[in-house]
């Protein structure tokens, strides 16, 4: 037992990749235990160990924590990662809730039917580029400071960078109307915790490819 | 200016009800402005009101808070509905989330085509009694205490008092498998504020119905 906290899931990003990211920006080393088939999923449920029956499932602090978002919002406020009070929660919390809407866009995007791709692509391009971008753009400007809330690294940060990523991967060019965005990848990335997750080796997982997805499904359902 | 909260939102349940809960519960009062036409939702995303174009909206010391959780979230650590520590309000996070779940599956129903509304009222009713309410009956009947953490009242006895409503306009005999629901249920019905958000003329909203879902429909319609 080595007190740091194991996460399971598949060897993917899917839903335990915000959890991946939060941890490393922490600093936190983890274990990782690799559901690879229905079988493996079956006895963690059977076992007990998910509350509702679903991974993600963290164990940290003898607690086995289920469901993301109690997940990311114990490790942010244990590694004080959450603002410094209620009000910068708040603004915190308003902008993660965004964050993670676009990245279930982004995430969809490789299980859509192959005669949606094209329209959904379109749309998730559309929402990054038009509803949320131009939030994060504006808040970086009105103030000037190198992190969205209250001139202090937070998940906000870390969420951010993360889906900015992620959009990158989706469309290279989706951040050229987005000057401070861009400068806010190159920073962010380069605080210490980040740059070694960014590193190859890391516990950051690759994007799904087409072919692993009836692996994925067939754990799934 | 009132100071209250002010919320903007239809007339009716939608992704507004947990923060009408909430606040009631936690005996606070509210405005409402309603959203009635297409119109008027586009002109709040003109003056630039709403953060990411979208609704619920909750006017609240100063801020203009979008994103239910968010909203939800700030009542919760105003009002000391989240618990006395970082691992209570772990719980009580994890609850309401698996609680949220199975309310999407609500919310989203009359939405739903006419063909596809039996297989998902069977689905609502297979995942309440098979995934969802085992585990509250089960933390109820482990810990023997009123409330689902830390012997407190929290957001996540609101929650799930909301989702029992809920899920038993759908299937009234749904609670029969689950005593220790059912007592909560009673007890929570009685607790105050609770009990008056529950009587007739408070804000709470009635069910859906087919003008709620052409008015939704009508206004987010490209």
């Amino acid at each position: 037992m080595s007190g740091k906290p194991k996460l399971h899931y598949f060897n993917g990003r899917g839903r335990m990749e915000s959890i991946r990211w939060l941890l490393a920006a922490a600093g936190v080393e983890f274990e990782e235990c690799f559901l690879e088939t229905k079988d493996d999923l079956i006895k963690l449920q059977k076992g007990g160990s998910l509350l509702f029956q679903q991974v993600p499932m963290v164990e940290i602090d003898g607690m086995k924590m289920v469901q993301t978002r109690a997940i990311l919002n114990y490790i942010a406020a244990k590694y004080n990662l959450y603002g410094k009070d209620l009000k910068e929660r708040a603004l915190i919390d308003m902008y993660v809730e965004a964050i993670a809407d676009l990245n279930e866009l982004l995430m969809s995007h490789l299980f859509q039917p192959a005669d949606k791709k094209e329209e959904h692509f379109a749309t998730v391009v559309d929402k990054a580029t038009n509803r949320y971008f131009p939030v994060y753009e504006k808040v970086l400007k009105d103030h000037g400071q190198d992190f969205l809330v209250g001139n202090q690294f937070s998940r906000a940060d870390v969420q951010l960078l993360e889906t900015l990523l992620m959009a990158e991967e989706c469309k290279p060019d989706i951040l050229a109307r987005f000057p401070l965005l861009k400068s806010f990848k190159a920073r962010i990335s380069n605080i210490p915790t980040i740059k070694k997750f960014l590193q190859p080796g890391s516990q950051r997982k690759p994007p799904l490819q087409e072919e692993d997805i009836p692996k994925v499904m067939k754990i799934f359902h | 200016m009132s100071g209250k909260p002010r919320l903007t939102y239809f007339n009716g349940r939608g992704r507004m009800e947990p923060v009408r809960w909430l606040l009631a519960a936690a005996g606070v009062e509210f405005e409402e402005i309603f959203l009635e036409t297409k119109e008027q939702y586009e002109k709040l995303i003109k003056d630039g009101v709403l953060l990411f174009q979208q609704v619920p909206l909750v006017e609240i010391d100063g801020m203009k808070m979008v994103q239910t959780r968010a909203i939800l979230s700030y009542i919760a650590g105003k009002y000391n509905l989240y618990g006395k520590d970082l691992k209570e309000r772990a719980w009580i996070d994890m609850y309401v989330e698996g609680i949220t779940d199975l309310m999407e599956m609500i919310l989203v129903f009359p939405f739903s085509p006419p063909e596809a509304r039996e297989k998902n009222l069977d689905s609502i009713k297979e995942k309440a009694t098979n995934r969802y309410f085992p585990v509250f009956e089960k933390v109820l009947k482990q810990h023997g205490q009123d409330f689902l953490v830390g012997n407190k009242f929290s957001w996540a006895d609101v929650q799930l008092t909301e989702a029992i409503l809920a899920v038993e306009e759908k299937i009234p005999a749904v609670l029969s498998g689950f005593p220790q629901l059912q007592a909560f249920k009673i007890r929570m019905s009685n607790m105050p504020t609770i009990k008056k958000f529950l009587q007739p003329g408070s804000p709470r909203k009635p069910p859906p119905d087919e003008h709620y879902v052409e008015t939704v429909l009508k206004t987010f319609k490209k």
